[in-house]
């Protein structure tokens, strides 16, 4: 496609920008996903990719997700950890692709504590 | 699904040749198994300036720095990194204490002292891909221009004070203004890739990490001259450079940036390759007018010069890749912001390739006036193995060499030519103790009188006359009057060589003539190389107090030189001996020892 005009070439510019905004380290908060053998094996990778994809459906951009080792929970696996700014971190267990999506509008996006799946709060 | 971690991976020359390949296809297969392909974005970037710590990988969000990687290491960043989240200490860079720096790219003082405005997307952006570009400002100084008067433009740049980056330091505007002004049907623009000095390689690193910056600053001086075509006389010897201005070219012929009718205005522009055969020559801007026409490289004779007569006898501006890369620069950001930095009359930044003796060995973008002790021991990291600094030679084969009290000389255009060397294109070979100057000078004459065209007799015949002369004081056979013989023949043939290659091939000589004469002199009257380098003047020795008889100097000797029983004191026959200095290099009891020969032949 030919550019013709600025705002077009702003447009693509946005686009680009939002693309390799991956590489920016300011981000609001974190989501640590479990992904040791035992937490692939009971379904992390549907975990993770559910995550990713309500992040990006609900349009939002400053949450890092980031995988990890087991962290020694592995009868709770899939397990969850979701930090936002400084407050504390909270574990969830047996986190599914249904409750990965309720943790991003629930927890990531309205700040409420899913205590039903909770495991623990706090540095584990 | 969305990007979680972007991995940069350094895709320079240095880092491809330091095995970068098979790293990335590690990477990717690694990625694959464990089906990372989708979240993990792999990105190869231009040149990032350490090449002494290639192959570099960062990996983003966090910023980690992982340097000199081989290709299994990249299955342990994919399975530590990545997949646990734990950082792999063992790759991550150790300062020369042994302080571990995990983001080195933002703490280092070798990135965090740059200021980098020619080389600002080279290790950020994936030179591939027109659309990263224009997230960085990509193509938006073309359409400011384009809103513009050309004499506009020009006033822009001249404002801006930015000079030629090739080496003369020309100013960029004045020369514009010049190929304006000039009436003629057709006009054309050059863009000289034509890159030689020995150790210099800004360009090649810029054309391969961002080569939509060259292009757009040939169409802003294309639409300031009144040019609708452009050539990138890049040569051979640079093939990644060549495949990635392909890429370019074609991406922006597809977006419209190249073309007719650009952002739906009356101005059209083209460009095109021409591939050059590596003659060093073919950087003087004539003999390079005469190679983009498809005839032999050689000089003509200024004037006229290209602005009013160049290429195809059209009005032709000439500007050098570095030059090119930081005009859509200025014309973002303003000729005021560039004009703040750098000194009285050389503005901005300039990019400088360290090689030689130096411990980061590699790229650095700092401000014009930057001091070369900043340069070489801040930035550059100092000398490797404790050794001293001895001279840095700027400017290539035209330049010379600095000694260590003008280490605080802030460089720019003009301090470096009070220096008697010149800016050049932006080489800086550092030179420790153990270089001998006088073989230096001998190393550029030999570069230029084998590079000589042959066109004019003072070059050809002058620089070959002075290079017998230095290989006779080399040997040991030097007269004094041969230093007066170097002299007469430098100042004759910069006064009548034809081009800028022969004017300058001897400044290497007279500059260290003029810093390092008692070198000269120690080499003819004492026969006796200071530095100990030169293979004629000497000889090496074991000292017999020292030798402990390991007979590892005698396995290395590849003529049999040495002679001695095992537990016993080793002895090295110097009728045999060829002097290659490997004895020296495998003793580690520091019992093999260079001296002077003429000692040995007086005892």
């Amino acid at each position: 496609m030919k550019i013709k005009s600025l705002e077009e070439l702003q447009k693509i510019k946005e686009k680009a920008l939002k693309e390799i905004s991956g590489r920016e380290t300011k981000k609001r908060g974190r989501i640590v996903v479990g992904m040791g053998t035992c937490g692939i094996s009971a379904g992390a990778k549907d975990t993770l990719r559910a995550l990713a994809d309500e992040l990006e459906k609900q349009s939002i951009d400053d949450i890092a997700v980031i995988q990890s080792g087991c962290m020694g929970l592995c009868e709770v696996e899939p397990t969850v950890e979701v930090q936002i700014g400084s407050e504390e971190p909270a574990i969830y267990g047996h986190v599914n692709e249904e409750q990965a999506r309720r943790i991003v509008r629930e927890h990531v996006m309205k700040g409420k504590i899913l205590s039903d799946i909770l495991v623990k709060r706090g540095k584990v | 699904m969305a990007v979680e971690n972007t991995i940069l991976i350094c895709a320079g020359g240095a880092c491809i040749s330091a095995g970068e390949e098979s790293v990335k296809s590690v990477l990717e297969e690694e990625l694959k198994k464990y089906a990372l392909d989708s979240v993990v974005r792999v990105v190869e970037t231009g040149c990032m300036g350490a090449c002494n710590l290639g192959p570099i990988m960062v990996i983003y969000p966090e910023g980690v720095f992982y340097q000199k990687l081989k290709p299994q290491d990249a299955k342990e960043i994919v399975q530590e990194h990545l997949l646990k989240g734990r950082t792999v200490q063992r790759l991550l860079y150790k300062g020369p204490t042994g302080e571990i720096k995990p983001k080195a790219k933002e703490e280092l003082p070798f990135f965090k002292r740059q200021v980098k405005v020619a080389t600002r997307n080279l290790g950020v952006i994936d030179p591939v891909n027109i659309e990263e570009y224009i997230a960085n400002d990509g193509y938006f100084a073309l359409d400011k221009v384009l809103h513009k008067t050309p004499e506009e433009v020009i006033e822009e740049v001249k404002k801006s004070g930015l000079r030629g980056r090739g080496g003369a330091g020309f100013p960029t505007g004045l020369k514009w203004e010049f190929t304006r002004k000039s009436k003629s049907d057709e006009k054309y623009v050059i863009c000289n890739a034509d890159e030689g000095d020995p150790g210099a390689f800004m360009d090649r690193s810029v054309l391969e990490g961002d080569p939509h910056s060259v292009l757009e600053g040939m169409e802003i001086a294309g639409y300031a001259i009144g040019a609708h075509h452009g050539y990138i006389y890049v040569r051979a010897e640079y093939p990644l450079a060549i495949e990635r201005l392909g890429i370019a070219i074609s991406q922006a012929h597809e977006y419209g940036f190249l073309g007719d009718r650009i952002f739906g205005t009356d101005f059209s522009f083209d460009v095109e390759l021409r591939i050059g055969a590596g003659a060093f020559v073919c950087g003087e801007e004539t003999a390079l007018i005469q190679s983009v026409e498809g005839k032999r490289g050689q000089p003509v004779q200024k004037p006229p010069f290209p602005a009013q007569k160049g290429v195809w006898s059209k009005p032709t501006v000439i500007n050098n890749v570095e030059t090119l890369a930081n005009i859509p620069v200025i014309i973002n950001k303003g000729a005021e912001w560039f004009a703040s930095m750098g000194t009285e009359k050389s503005k901005g930044t300039k990019v400088f390739a360290l090689a030689g003796k130096i411990n980061n060995a590699g790229l650095v973008e700092v401000p014009m006036g930057t001091t070369l002790r900043e340069l070489i021991f801040d930035i550059g990291g100092g000398i490797p193995n404790g050794k001293n600094f001895k001279a840095v030679q700027t400017g290539g084969p035209s330049g010379g060499c600095i000694p260590a009290k003008y280490l605080d000389t802030p460089v720019d255009y003009d301090s470096l030519m009070e220096l008697g060397t010149i800016m050049g294109s932006g080489g800086m070979v550092v030179m420790d103790e153990d270089t001998c100057m006088v073989d230096v000078a001998r190393f550029f004459l030999q570069f230029t009188a084998d590079e000589s065209c042959g066109k004019c007799t003072p070059c050809r015949e002058g620089t070959r006359k002075m290079l017998e002369i230095l290989d006779r004081i080399v040997e040991g056979n030097g007269e004094m009057e041969d230093i007066d013989r170097l002299e007469t023949l430098a100042k004759t043939i910069k006064d009548t060589a034809l081009c800028g290659l022969g004017q300058t091939a001897p400044n290497p000589v007279l500059s260290t003539l003029r810093y390092f004469r008692d070198e000269y002199e120690a080499h003819i009257k004492d026969k006796r190389c200071p530095a100990k380098s030169c293979k004629s003047l000497i000889a090496y020795t074991i000292d017999p107090n020292k030798c402990v008889g390991c007979t590892a100097c005698a396995r290395a000797c590849p003529v049999n030189a040495i002679n001695g029983e095992v537990k016993k004191v080793h002895e090295i026959d110097q009728d045999t001996c060829i002097k290659c200095g490997s004895c020296y290099e495998v003793c580690r009891f520091d019992a093999v020892e260079k001296v002077d020969a003429i000692d040995l032949v007086t005892n």
